[in-house]
């Protein structure tokens, strides 16, 4: 019998990396702060939970240095939940990423919503046994992030906001990039890997089969179950939310907590983080049918108080960060 | 009625459905596809009826996750649907599919179909960090079997009635009983397209009966 895990960076590493992600495609991943929002997610359908301190809405909010969650509460959550458990360490802080591979965490999110810890080099994922996923704002930018090893690519969108508006643009820019390959000579792809700032043999890849060689997930200001399924049809394989289900506004989150005797605290906005969760999943996996999509619209009770991306200042953006 | 069903013998392959409610059931799609079938995605309990000339000869459950898809099948009432298809029709479950055709889930226990008569114990190797890629000898004719597992389930028992066609460090992988296929690995995740195939085999026999 080869066992033959050990290679991290080759054909059969990747293969690996990527596969969990293919489990995951049609799903939804949730932002989780405590062990009762991850019970939630999981009840609710969610494919996989991404353990946080505070939500990007909050880190916008309260600002400071956005890092890695306490290594004690992702643990909490990985014992929480069955399902993979994902989290975050900030661009180009490998040593936060090998923490976070130490605790059994099964994805790590490269993340521009965590302040970046070096301003010219991203990890090295191929160093790596963990798969990564990491944000992406056109085809270049997901190349280069695949080329060091990335085994799922997300839209950047701007997270924390409720505002669905640059999660669609980044996602109809990188398949029009695509398409634009796909009719391209062969000669012509040199002069395109050089556009793209991105590796010859990847953009001759995306070139021959349309698609990018990861799952191609969406992220960054989904907060409706509308929102989820328009992600869908324009091409997202998946969906991340992350403010969107536990935050009434910017700054404060539903009490999903539990009392002593084990019952909600405030039942009615446990309820609402419920119905939130719930809808969103049912919205991405029947997110061509009009019919569901209205009905569990309409069984929503409340949506995130929302930040129009348009309304803020370009140094506000979180989505310029990593390059 | 019985001209459509010759009609079906003779000039359709095998018409076989993958469950579409999350995980990589394109893949299955693609794999049956190259193993001389047509793929069906099912999403709503109508898919499943059981007779009528748009009823499906076979059905796979693919890999996702089981959480997930016991969700949809208890909201959508698809899951009455499906324990009636898989009582009447070949079915192969791959990883979290064959969690649902177990008879008894464990680590932590959930519901299932009862389709098998083996139990399995979810996530048993592990995390992320413990998947891997393994060449293994089956009872499948020809060389021994590249295996992608992820985030894999164990068979912890199998029953007398169940044929193991495939061992990993003692644990049954792939096991048949009758009609029906499960796997803890992804056949549909690699090249080899001999698991697929025996399915269709089985299905294709079955439409013939």
């Amino acid at each position: 019998m080869a066992e033959t895990n050990g290679n991290y960076s080759g054909a059969t590493g990747l293969r690996l990396k990527t596969g969990l992600a293919e489990m995951l495609k049609g799903g939804v991943i949730m932002d989780v702060m405590t062990t009762q929002q991850a019970v939630i997610a999981e009840r609710a359908g969610a494919v996989a939970v991404m353990a946080l301190e505070r939500v990007p809405a909050m880190i916008r909010a309260e600002g400071g240095v956005a890092r890695m969650a306490n290594p004690a509460l992702i643990r909490e959550i990985i014992h929480a939940v069955s399902i993979p458990v994902m989290a975050k360490a900030r661009i180009g802080h490998f040593a936060e990423a090998q923490i976070l591979q130490q605790l059994g965490v099964d994805f790590i999110d490269e993340s521009e919503v965590l302040t970046p810890a070096d301003e010219a080099h991203h990890i090295d994922k191929h160093a790596f046994k963990t798969p990564f996923v990491c944000g992406a704002r056109d085809l270049g930018e997901a190349l280069r992030r695949i080329a060091e090893g990335a085994a799922m690519i997300r839209t950047k969108g701007e997270a924390g906001t409720g505002d669905v508006v640059h999660a669609v643009k980044h996602m109809r820019q990188i398949v029009k990039e695509m398409k634009a390959l796909t009719v391209l000579s062969e000669q012509e792809l040199y002069a395109a890997a050089k556009e793209h700032r991105a590796p010859y043999e990847l953009v001759r890849m995306v070139a021959q089969n349309g698609k990018l060689p990861v799952p191609n997930f969406s992220a960054g200001g989904i907060a409706t179950p509308a929102d989820a399924a328009l992600m869908m049809q324009l091409g997202a394989e998946a969906i991340f939310v992350g403010s969107g289900i536990f935050m009434k506004d910017g700054t404060t989150p539903l009490d999903v907590e539990l009392n002593a005797q084990g019952a909600p605290r405030t039942p009615k906005e446990r309820e609402e983080a419920e119905s939130r969760a719930n809808a969103i999943v049912i919205a991405t996996t029947h997110c061509r049918d009009p019919k569901v999509l209205a009905e569990v619209s309409e069984k929503m009770t409340g949506a995130m108080k929302g930040l129009a991306v348009a309304a803020l200042d370009e140094r506000q953006l979180l989505q310029t960060r990593g390059w | 009625m019985s001209n459509l069903r010759e009609d079906k013998k003779v000039i359709h392959s095998p018409r076989i459905g993958v469950l579409a409610l999350q995980g990589d059931f394109a893949a299955h799609a693609d794999a049956l596809r190259e193993a001389g079938a047509e793929p069906l995605l099912v999403r709503a309990p109508e898919a499943l009826v059981l007779a009528g000339p748009e009823s499906l000869d076979g059905l796979i459950l693919p890999g996702g996750e089981s959480t997930t898809f016991l969700k949809f099948l208890e909201r959508d009432r698809l899951l009455g649907a499906l324990a009636s298809f898989v009582r009447e029709k070949p079915v192969f479950g791959t990883c979290a599919g064959c969690i649902l055709l177990a008879h008894k889930v464990t680590h932590p226990a959930q519901q299932s179909l009862d389709a098998m008569d083996i139990d399995v114990e979810r996530n048993a190797y592990g995390r992320q960090i413990d998947s891997a890629v393994v060449e293994v000898e089956t009872k499948l004719p020809g060389p021994p079997l590249e295996m992608v597992y992820i985030r894999a389930p164990r068979i912890s028992r199998a029953g007398p009635a169940v044929e193991v066609l495939a061992e990993r460090d003692g644990f049954p992988v792939l096991v048949r009983q009758g009609n029906r296929l499960a796997s803890t690995f992804h056949p549909e995740l690699s090249l080899d397209r001999r698991v697929h195939r025996l399915f269709v085999d089985i299905v294709a026999a079955n439409v013939q009966q």
